[in-house]
């Protein structure tokens, strides 16, 4: 029985670790090493990296932190920020990452995800969108460049292209709800579930294991990646690492298996 | 001693530091003269399958490599894209593969799993060991591993296959002959159940 994924995502700025709230604020949260070593003791189902300046500076991804968290890495690893070329790819993944995802070629490059899928497998190519609800018709729409940069389409429509140009996940991160805790977009995860048949992670709004449960139950065995939920505890949002125990987990598995049994 | 093939594929580092944590020695082969005298090797591998066997072909260490897998009956163990490069060939490339093992890698054909089965497979599953074999000892149940493929080896002969795992209907999850072995998922990264295999090979 395959899994439903259960995900920190980790976003680093400068030399340590920020989460932040609708896509600002950044808040200093810990070192990123560090944070993989008490991942790693929780036994955590995969980690999600971002580095959210690569692509505003227009720097290369900083290898040497990238090779340090595969090596620290007893968990798969998924590495995003200033990924725009096919070597980029073949040198990150050379450094003992499984996944490397990117976002604004989807637009701006999208002959990147077909060639990088040739070479380093679509399995390990993944699409991040970010999602901003319009505010006068309801549509999710997709943004890229970590949500300063509109594509006019909507969030299915980009989800569809990527399926289409060979990714082998799509990630849908969530602008509206970053750093919310007021639960997933279950309507967008509906649309998204149906509108691929890759795997899927939906990112921003998780603030309980009911959240992630609220998810697994929309749309079946597909991944809940958070990043507030596993770095703050308490209502004052004091930085402590944390996530699910493995029964609680396991419990929410069977849930999820013997329902899909069931429909 | 662990000699890990390092030919520039997969991670050998997060490989290295769990046998270093057990106080297993491990050298990182980059070229034939340092797999002199290799005791058990490990052969990882991530991406496409051609690009992996170019990659191998590639560093030179692939004559010293068959020399010692089947001249010397060396234990091989090929991980996720290493354990398909032991078929004969792969779906996914043109390239011959090491041929060790009779079989062919072939797609996931997406949708023909069913509703709701997501394309590649990727995550944590379950596996069930055909016939009881050393590197699965203490793993028999319970046990889950992280997947990430999108082709899948299919063994000419069925008594090669060390475990199963089911995915819109089964696969080989874990292929063996002799001292050839291989797994699909990555051990390195299967918390405590993958060390325990990868413990289990330098052991066995």
């Amino acid at each position: 029985m395959l899994r439903p994924r259960i995900i920190p995502c980790l976003l680093v700025k400068g030399a340590g670790l920020v989460k932040t709230v609708g896509f600002g604020r950044p808040k200093y949260v810990g070192d990123p090493i560090n944070a993989v070593r008490i991942f790693n003791e929780k036994e955590v189902d995969e980690l999600v990296v971002l580095d959210i300046d690569a692509t505003a500076e227009g720097r290369e991804p900083d290898y040497t932190l990238i090779r340090n968290l595969a090596a620290e890495c007893r968990m798969p690893l998924c590495y995003g920020g200033g990924v725009s070329r096919v070597d980029q790819f073949e040198r990150i993944v050379s450094l003992g990452v499984e996944k490397v995802s990117v976002g604004a070629a989807i637009v701006e490059n999208p002959n990147l995800v077909g060639a990088a899928a040739r070479c380093v497998g679509s399995q390990s190519v993944v699409v991040i969108i970010d999602a901003r609800r319009d505010a006068q018709t309801g549509r999710r729409l997709g943004w890229v460049r970590n949500g300063t940069v509109p594509t006019g389409l909507t969030v299915t429509d980009l989800v569809r292209r990527a399926t289409e140009l060979g990714a082998g996940e799509v990630v849908v991160n969530n602008i509206d709800l970053d750093g919310s805790m007021t639960g997933y977009d279950l309507d967008l995860a509906r649309e998204v579930g149906i509108a691929t048949s890759l795997p899927v992670t939906f990112l921003g709004g998780a603030g309980s294991l009911t959240h992630i449960r609220e998810l697994f139950s929309a749309v079946g065995v597909v991944g809940a990646a958070a990043g507030s939920l596993f770095v703050f505890k308490g209502s004052l949002r004091a930085v402590l690492i944390n996530y699910p125990r493995r029964s609680d987990r396991d419990e929410l598995c069977l849930e999820v298996a013997n329902r899909s049994v069931a429909s | 001693m662990i000699t890990i093939v390092n030919y520039g594929l997969g991670n050998v580092q997060a490989i290295g530091n769990i046998y270093r944590k057990a106080g297993i020695p491990v050298t990182l082969a980059e070229k034939p003269e340092d797999m002199v005298g290799a005791e058990r090797l490990i052969l990882p591998g991530v991406g496409a399958f051609d690009w992996a066997m170019h990659r191998l072909e590639e560093s030179g260490m692939r004559p010293a490599l068959q020399d010692l897998v089947l001249t010397k009956g060396v234990p091989v163990l090929g991980i996720c894209v290493g354990m398909q490069m032991l078929a004969d060939s792969s779906e996914e490339g043109v390239l011959p593969g090491l041929g060790w093992i009779s079989g062919t890698v072939r797609h996931f054909e997406p949708g023909a799993a069913g509703e709701g089965v997501r394309m590649p497979h990727m995550g944590w599953n379950d596996i069930a060991t055909g016939r009881s074999h050393p590197l699965f000892a203490g793993l028999e149940s319970d046990a889950r591993f992280y997947f990430l493929h999108s082709y899948y080896f299919e063994p000419v002969e069925h008594d090669t296959v060390l475990a199963w795992t089911d995915y819109g209907g089964r696969f080989a999850s874990s292929v063996g002959r002799g001292n050839v072995l291989g797994v699909q998922f990555h051990p390195e990264k299967s918390h405590q159940w993958g060390v325990r295999l990868l413990l289990n090979f330098a052991r066995g």
